[in-house]
């Protein structure tokens, strides 16, 4: 009898109004999607201008690439790890490609197509396998992640300076432009049609990658295993979950997909430099204020996407409201405790 | 009659969708043991929760003194003098037995650093007020045994002037020779004056040193009454709202062919040449004392903590385990210890947790099958009668005894033809209980073979159609059904050596008989 009321009442309850924007409000993907339109709306009532195209093509894709690695970052921090040499990594692998691109010493058989495609796959494999590396020191020899991680991020900054010189690359074969952001006209237009305007390139990379890595987390048992191991390690080993395995998995993807976003960032522009801003914090703030949490377990890639897209919309917006640009960091970070304080509320609750 | 300390009155407190407590009494005088009792989700944990100052109540008064106060935090509720002993122990391992004691109120030197020659002295008085005279202030408390890190939380709390002490299943964790001395130190902090809220699964215990008992059933205030105008009948069917003539509903079993057979397994350090073997049908419980390596055995059967030498035969065929993964290809499933560390992943739904050890025959081309997935999660629950609102109910929401059932449930996907249940009903109520034994006793009918690790007396003898005995990580006994009696399965877990009649009685005397 007990039961039959409870569950009555449970349902009851599931679908009153007020629940439902609890729940609403209970996702960090939607309370971003709400933030992004108000911010965007806002911003556009008070300066029209940021509703051009070209600065709305820019909105939406100048973070593609922080978006794309944020997806290999997300399934890293659900299992709990976390990998600050992201940055360092991607522009290793950005010069790595340019690199590849412009070099002249091939032999006469190859031809400027293969290069290109070389210069597009070859960092995703070697992404792919400092990857593995990281994740097999991580799990086989039984080192935190955030002290692997900050050794390669050394490492490669170093090396990455030592082998360039600090020198940029230039003059990248035509066609090499994949991620191109090609502004389109530049008229002022309602926030729509912007918005359809604005998948180019580096957005149509963003959106079907996370729609695919969002399913495969979702609904593949490798990546329901990611949030088992990442919410009870000793659970998911007792159920026949191997660590080992969803780690190094992680490690793995996440190389993948820093070898597809430092391909996304050599390929935007027409000169690819060792500038090394520290893009892994960028990384980290765009999965953290997407839901994902620190302490590993929960988390969508769809909630970092929309983060990714919410802080470039935050430093363009800032242009546009005659507001020191140097405010971003200090945004992010407020962002950032906000997102976490939200978390420990939730899992509060939750433990309640 | 003394006036109370403390008072609750209409004590009510929601979360999200339940009503925790609603419209709960209780008090508690100087100098007297006052039970709680109520089945796993009847609202004890939260009623503690709001006494300590965790949780403020939607509506109700706390009256100290006969003054209300209102408790911000438990910090509040300390300085009222209420002190809570959670089961999970708070305490520092890596400091001292004098440094927890005194943690957050050391004495202090004129010039306000920590004065250490004091906090040793004073802890030494308090433990010995105690009658504690065998412990090192000075050592790490991560060292000592349960029982005594135990006392030290109970001294921590005398350093506080406590005059509540709120003790949340104090024997669960703890030897039978350290429950005898808690009872000692309840009988000195009584003659001080301190009143004890006991909370205990156990209803034996209620009876040795309980002077009133209140139960509470679904949230809700059944009734307080003198221990010793109950019965242990009463008190189950107030609990439960109905009476319970059978506790261990064991039914018969055909005993077939052996599934598993164990030979001179060891793991260094916790379990030496264990040799056993297991049939179809039939249940075979594991007794002796925690930490004499039962679940230990378990673990390397498992493949959890692997073997460092003996073999293990499925079907007479010797096999390798060296990975819970493997053991369940062999058909092999292990409901761990500690369902909440070991067992759920709580930020998941019982969906998930349901279908987590299976998800690869629910997976087509690399994805799962959600309706699959749905459907089973709908039979778990309809089949174990699981209290949940659906597939989408987040785990860590569940009752102690659903969220047993839902890791339960999880193994029974599996179809497992070997079940190892380590502690099966530890910590749940009485009805999730009873409901465990009689699908163990289903489950065995169909021809599984299941190894109970226990700790229960009753449930041992009630369940077992053999019983195995160990102690020190050596199987030392083994006894049929009919030869099993309480005296002799304790004896073999205490062993003769260095143990005395009296504290082979002691073991005996605290087994609980619930039917």
């Amino acid at each position: 009898m007990a039961s039959i009321t409870q569950t009555v009442s449970a349902r009851r309850q599931r679908f009153s109004p007020s629940s439902i924007l609890r729940s609403v409000l209970g996702s960090q993907e939607s309370v971003l999607l709400l933030a992004l339109i108000l911010l965007i709306v806002w911003v556009g009532s008070e300066n029209r201008q940021f509703l051009a195209t070209r600065n709305m093509v820019n909105v939406f894709a100048g973070n593609a690439y922080i978006a794309i690695a944020a997806l290999g970052m997300t399934m890293v921090i659900i299992t709990g790890n976390i990998d600050i040499s992201v940055g360092s990594l991607m522009v290793t692998l950005s010069m790595l490609s340019g690199a590849i691109s412009v070099y002249e010493g091939y032999p006469s058989w190859v031809s400027t197509d293969l290069t290109i495609a070389l210069a597009w796959v070859l960092p995703v494999i070697v992404g792919a396998l400092v990857g593995a590396i990281i994740g097999f020191i991580v799990t086989y020899l039984r080192i935190p992640a955030i002290v692997v991680t900050l050794g390669f991020l050394s490492i490669l900054k170093g090396l990455l300076i030592i082998v360039s010189g600090g020198d940029r690359i230039t003059g990248m074969p035509k066609g090499y432009a994949l991620a191109q952001i090609r502004p389109l006209e530049d008229v002022s237009m309602p926030i729509f049609p912007a918005f359809f305007q604005t998948l180019t390139m580096p957005v149509f990379f963003m959106v079907i990658l996370t729609i695919l890595v969002a399913l495969w987390m979702r609904y593949s048992p490798t990546g329901r295993a990611l949030y088992a191991v990442g919410g009870n390690a000793e659970a998911a080993r007792l159920s026949g979950i191997s660590r080992h395995r969803v780690v190094m998995t992680a490690f793995i993807l996440n190389g993948v997909f820093v070898g597809i976003a430092a391909v996304m960032n050599a390929t935007q522009f027409s000169v690819i430099q060792v500038t090394l801003p520290p893009i892994e914090l960028t990384i980290i703030t765009a999965t953290v204020v997407g839901g994902v949490s620190i302490l590993g377990g929960t988390g969508t890639v769809v909630g970092a996407m929309l983060a990714a897209i919410f802080l470039n919309t935050i430093t363009k917006a800032l242009v546009f409201l005659d507001i020191s640009p140097f405010w971003t960091r200090a945004i992010q970070g407020m962002l950032i405790l906000i997102t976490v304080l939200a978390d420990l509320y939730r899992r509060h609750r939750q433990s309640a | 009659m003394q006036p109370p300390i403390l008072e609750l009155n209409h004590i009510t407190k929601t979360f999200p969708g339940v009503t925790a407590l609603d419209d709960v009494h209780f008090d508690i005088r100087p100098g007297e043991v006052h039970a709680l009792l109520g089945e796993n989700g009847a609202g004890k944990s939260t009623l503690i929760k709001v006494a300590s100052g965790v949780y403020e109540p939607d509506s109700g008064e706390i009256i100290i003194g006969g003054q209300p106060v209102r408790f911000g935090s438990p910090r509040d509720a300390q300085a009222h003098g209420i002190a809570t002993i959670y089961q999970e122990l708070l305490l520092y391992p890596e400091l001292s037995v004098a440094e927890n004691i005194f943690m957050g109120h050391a004495p202090r030197t004129r010039l306000g650093a920590i004065d250490w020659a004091t906090m040793r002295s004073r802890s030494l008085e308090i433990l010995a007020s105690l009658n504690i005279d065998d412990m090192d202030v000075t050592r790490k408390v991560g060292s000592l045994t349960v029982g005594n890190r135990q006392r030290v939380e109970i001294a921590k709390a005398l350093s506080m002037n406590a005059r509540v002490l709120i003790m949340d299943e104090p024997t669960a964790a703890i030897t039978e020779s350290d429950v005898e001395r808690l009872f000692s130190i309840i009988e000195l902090l009584k003659q001080r004056g301190v009143g004890i809220v006991y909370i205990s699964h156990r209803l034996n215990e209620v009876f040795d040193i309980g002077d009133r008992v209140t139960v509470l059933r679904d949230g809700r205030y059944i009734a307080t009454e003198p221990v010793d105008q109950m019965t242990e009948d009463k008190l189950v069917s107030m609990m439960v709202g109905r009476t319970i003539d059978n506790l261990f509903p064991k039914l018969d079993a055909q005993v077939g062919k052996v599934v598993l057979e164990v030979r001179n397994l060891t793991r260094k350090r916790v379990a030496h040449d264990v040799s056993f073997q297991l049939r179809e049908g039939e249940i075979v419980g594991m007794a002796g004392l925690v930490g004499s390596g039962r679940s230990e055995i378990a673990q390397v059967i498992f493949g959890f903590t692997p073997a460092h030498a003996g073999s293990i035969l499925v079907d007479g065929r010797e096999v390798r385990i060296t990975t819970p993964g493997q053991a369940m290809r062999y058909g092999i499933a292990y409901l761990p210890e500690d369902r909440g560390t070991q067992g759920l992943i709580r930020q998941m739904d019982l969906r998930a947790n349901t279908s987590i050890t299976v998800l690869r025959a629910l997976s087509r081309a690399t994805f799962i099958n959600r309706q699959k997935e749905t459907q089973l999660a709908h039979s778990t629950i309809q089949q174990l009668s699981i209290r949940a609102y659906g597939p989408q109910q987040l785990v860590g929401k569940l009752s102690g005894g659903n969220q047993q059932k839902v890791v339960v449930g999880k193994w029974l996907a599996t179809r497992p033809r070997v079940l190892i249940v380590d502690e099966p009903t530890r910590g749940i109520d009485v009805g999730a209980k009873a409901e465990i034994h009689r699908l163990m006793s289903e489950l065995a009918q169909q021809g599984m073979a299941i190894l109970m690790i226990s700790s229960e007396m009753p449930e041992i003898l009630g369940m077992s159609d053999r019983i195995l005995v160990m102690r020190e990580g050596r199987l030392v006994a083994e006894f049929s059904r009919a030869e099993a009696t309480q005296e002799n399965i304790g004896l073999a877990m205490m062993g003769d050596i260095g143990n005395n009649g009296k504290s082979i009685n002691s073991q005996l005397d605290g087994v609980e008989w619930q039917a």
